[in-house]
């Protein structure tokens, strides 16, 4: 449950085949990372898996939608689909083609914190990937014409994911009502208003100021020769320019005093709420036993939530609990459920409180615990089968100032305590820190000529 | 200046696909006496064990009076056995991180296990218990099928499965691939625990069942964990579904369902191939280069590239035991519903009257077989894959044989498959959308 959460988060720009890497987990074991920073500051991890049928490569830039300015917000995602109109040296909309020529596919993802663009491929056919990708980095062609219709795209893209799906425009207004000042309250697809708005030249300032190589970082993995690949790196990678520093941005979101609720009417057919409260990321030990604290709550069927609104009293069709903790700053902690036909949303709503009232009263019990530290890591064992995700969680905790941080993270789950679940749940999850998000469906005559 | 470069380009990744790939999976398969067959590859990189069960107990065999019964004995194997409540159940696998339970589908229903190794006689002591012994109790049975009855009318708030329902009604009728595999509120009132309990009895059987087990396990481990904990599963004979047949439709059929989006949600299309035809391979080559191959296809280069209409756009033949469809799926503001709807149209025309071009082809073709390796990355994929090959009787050599099929394709047979398996005038049209912005044309000439 916490995964649907989490991609909404991450907008993928064709298909969305990559969602899963989204969700959070985390690595205790850093053997095989080769790590190297080249002369501009561009840094180059590789992971080197014997097991692997296939390699991958990962760029990642700083350059997500906490970057964006009022007025201007999706311009991070728009840009990232301009990343595949072309050069002059390749020509223009052939990045896919290429790549998919030689037996691999390609997408990209940008986030509130970051932008990343992924190819998978047979091995021995990663230098295409370094030579594409360097070119891009710095010699985007970005014909006023192709932004114009990329715009459309993007357009469309929104209406999809957020204007005709009632429950992730609860998700968005939760989120820019939670936080006022931080810019994590705009939606990473930016505001349809801000879309029509946006210009050619707003992109392309954007892109010469964060695409450069002291503002990103690349992961090669899989069954790939290391020697050879870093060399490749540094040859393309290695003669393009540092760009200008960008000073580490400091926002910090003014205290909330006391409840925020909003309101969403929309056609649908089941309510469904949302409560969401502001909690740390990983770079606090708060956020060890808050993932617990979300696993006693919501780690399947046999967990509280499942077990009490699902289960015994019936009055949710989905429930559930779900922590954001790979976020730069520090982001939410949910709570969330869909009501039954006939069940009234208030009663979902004061259930999901009762649950969490009651480790207040009384901290979970050991076999709880356990069973949630035994889920975090048995996912994460089973996750590693996939480089593509050995990649990607080695990339979020660089992104969050050091990759070695996943190497602390297993270790910080083992120490939980049930009193450290209580005490977090305490803390954190409390009415004058909550934003509630409603979904009031809204029924009108239809005609169906089916 | 830039064509030259381009080309020098291609050269070179052509010779690079000339490199024999290697897909080599070991698969040690076997049919066991009680007449399962058995598929294992071991895989040491993790101490992870992922088993998929497939057993032709899928929609295909429920009456029409009783659909969705097959989605629920699927769903309702891990809600108590003779050993284990519910509970017990969810909270045994869960307490080491795994997971065990099945999902439905139309034409078999998948059992899957996912544990560490060290987990692994918790994990096929569920398994089999859960298969073999499942009691469906009333209480529970009564629970799923109030959330599986809630869960379709969540659905309605989802203009594509609103689309992707219309059309399978349209075009399958009242055979089951035509309905929902998790049935509709109507027919799931009929549903007693009985019909479960014969529904079990007929259809879970071994010699009608496939087992892929996929990991940190070598074939004698396997193989001893199946003698200790399916010895009960005995053969049984199985009653084949009677089935009626489906029927190609000869016009054009419009339906427009009218609701307050912003975007018009279009699939249009019909019939296809049964999974079995010999024109699978020419049509998977057939439809990359129009409709399948992301940017590589000719709608999305259209329709988003070229116009900006939409976000995404693909097509598809979905390959069924007994038939299958083929599909163009989209979505774009309902002002665009016509235009976006008459360009598929032209794509589909073109590509039945002229030939592919030969870069098209080859194109398509080094993906097809280039990217074979991505079908079976994790050891999920595999037995998942395993399972399928098996049940459509594709044969394990059919991993061997797949480039050689689809490296074998030609112009003129793209052109073949295209002109028999498209129809660009007897086709079925689903329209969700704001009617009155979308303005839906009656009827669409060529």
């Amino acid at each position: 449950m916490k995964k649907i959460i989490i991609t909404t988060l991450l907008l993928l720009s064709f298909y969305g085949n990559a969602h899963s890497a989204a969700e959070e987990l985390r690595d205790d074991n850093s053997a095989g990372v080769h790590e190297e920073v080249l002369q501009n500051g561009l840094k180059v991890f590789a992971i080197k898996d014997p097991n692997a049928p296939l390699a991958v490569f990962q760029i990642w830039y700083d350059a997500g939608s906490i970057n964006e300015q009022v007025g201007k917000t999706g311009l991070s995602h728009l840009l990232e689909h301009m990343m595949f109109k072309g050069t002059p040296k390749y020509g223009a909309k052939v990045f896919s083609k290429i790549i998919q020529r030689a037996g691999g596919v390609d997408n990209a993802g940008t986030s509130k914190d970051f932008v990343y663009y992924y190819q998978k491929l047979a091995p021995d056919r990663l230098h295409l990937s370094i030579e594409l990708e360097a070119d891009r980095m710095r010699n985007l062609i970005m014909e006023p014409e192709e932004f114009l219709s990329e715009r459309d795209v993007v357009m469309e893209e929104r209406r999809m994911r957020y204007d005709d799906d009632p429950q992730n425009l609860v998700y968005e207004e939760v989120l820019s009502a939670a936080f006022k000042n931080h810019p994590y309250r705009w939606p990473v697809i930016g505001w349809m208003e801000d879309l029509k708005t946006v210009t050619r030249d707003d992109l392309w300032a954007y892109y010469k100021t964060r695409y450069s190589p002291n503002n990103a970082f690349i992961i090669v993995a899989g069954n790939i020769d290391v020697v050879s690949i870093l060399e490749k790196i540094r040859k393309e990678f290695g003669s393009i320019t540092r760009g200008t520093e960008i000073p580490a941005m400091n926002i910090n979101e003014p205290e909330q005093r006391g409840e925020r609720r909003v309101y969403v009417k929309k056609e649908a057919e089941l309510p469904y709420v949302m409560s969401a409260y502001k909690t740390p990321n990983i770079l606090n030990d708060d956020s060890y036993a808050l993932d617990v604290l979300a696993g006693v709550l919501s780690g399947g069927k046999s967990a509280r939530i499942y077990r009490s609104l699902i289960d015994e009293q019936r009055i949710a069709l989905s429930a559930g609990a779900g922590y954001s903790n790979l976020d730069k700053f520090p982001f939410l902690f949910y709570l969330y459920g869909t009501a039954l036909p006939g069940k009234k949303i208030e009663d979902v709503e004061n259930a999901l409180y009762a649950e969490v009232g009651k480790i207040k009263e009384a901290p979970p019990t050991e076999l709880e615990i356990m069973k949630a530290k035994n889920q975090i890591e048995s996912d994460f064992i089973m996750n590693q089968d996939s480089i593509f995700y050995q990649a990607m969680i080695l990339a979020e905790f660089e992104m969050l100032g050091d990759w070695r941080l996943k190497d602390r993270y297993i270790e910080g789950i083992r120490k939980v305590s049930p009193e450290d679940v209580q005490r977090v749940a305490k803390k954190y999850i409390v009415e004058d820190q909550r934003t509630v998000g409603i979904l009031i469906p809204v029924k009108r005559e239809v005609k169906n000529e089916n | 200046m830039r064509k030259i470069i381009f080309i020098a380009l291609i050269l070179c990744v052509s010779l690079l696909i000339i490199s024999p790939s290697s897909f080599a999976l070991d698969v040690k398969r076997k049919m066991l006496e009680n007449g399962l067959t058995l598929m294992i590859v071991e895989r040491h990189n993790l101490p992870v064990v992922k088993v998929s069960v497939g057993i032709s107990a899928g929609s295909l065999y429920e009456p029409e009076t009783k659909a969705g019964l097959a989605d629920l004995v699927a769903n309702m194997l891990n809600e108590g056995t003779k050993n284990r409540t519910a509970q017990q159940i969810s909270g045994e696998i869960e307490f080491v991180g795994g997971s065990v339970g099945a999902s439905g589908g139309e034409d078999y229903i998948t059992v899957s296990l996912s544990v560490l190794k060290k987990d692994l006689n918790l994990g096929f002591d569920l398994l089999s218990d859960i298969i073999l012994n499942p009691v469906f109790p009333e209480d529970e049975l009564k629970k799923k099928i109030e959330r599986t009855k809630a869960g379709l009318i969540a659905q309605e708030e989802d203009p594509g499965f609103i689309a992707s329902r219309d059309f399978k009604k349209a075009i399958f009728g009242s055979h089951p691939y035509g309905r929902l595999a998790a049935g509709s509120a109507q027919t799931l009132d009929h549903i007693t625990r009985d019909d479960l309990i014969s529904f079990h009895s007929g259809y879970y059987a071994p010699n009608n069942a496939v087992m892929a087990v996929v990991g940190d396990v070598t074939p004698e481990e396997a193989e001893a964990m199946i003698n200790k904990y399916f010895a009960q599963w005995k053969n049984r004979k199985i009653a084949p579904p009677s089935l009626q047949s489906i029927v190609m439709q000869t016009e054009q059929k419009i339906i427009t369902v009218d609701k307050d989006l912003t975007q018009a949600t279009i699939i249009l299309g019909h019939l296809g191939v049964s999974r079995d035809n010999p024109d699978y391979y020419v049509l998977s080559v057939m439809n990359y280069i129009l409709g399948g191959g992301g940017f590589g296809s000719r709608l999305m280069q259209n329709i988003r590239e070229d116009k900006g209409l939409v976000y995404d756009i693909h097509s598809f033949f979905e390959p069924d035991k007994y038939s299958g469809s083929f599909q163009v799926g989209l979505q774009t503001k309902n002002e665009s519903a016509n235009t976006a709807i008459e360009e598929v149209l032209r794509e589909i025309e073109k590509i039945r009257k002229e030939p592919v071009s030969d870069m098209e082809l080859s194109d398509a073709q080094s993906f097809l077989t280039g990217s074979f390796p991505m079908k079976i990355e994790t050891s999920s994929r595999i037995a998942g894959f395993l399972v399928a090959v098996e049940y459509y009787g594709l044969g394990l050599d059919y991993i061997d044989n797949y480039p050689n099929f689809i490296n074998s394709v030609t112009k003129e047979e793209v052109l073949r498959v295209a002109n028999k398996y498209l129809h660009p005038d007897n086709y079925t049209l689903v329209v969700v959308a704001k009617e009155k912005e979308a303005a839906v044309k009656k009827r669409f000439d060529k």
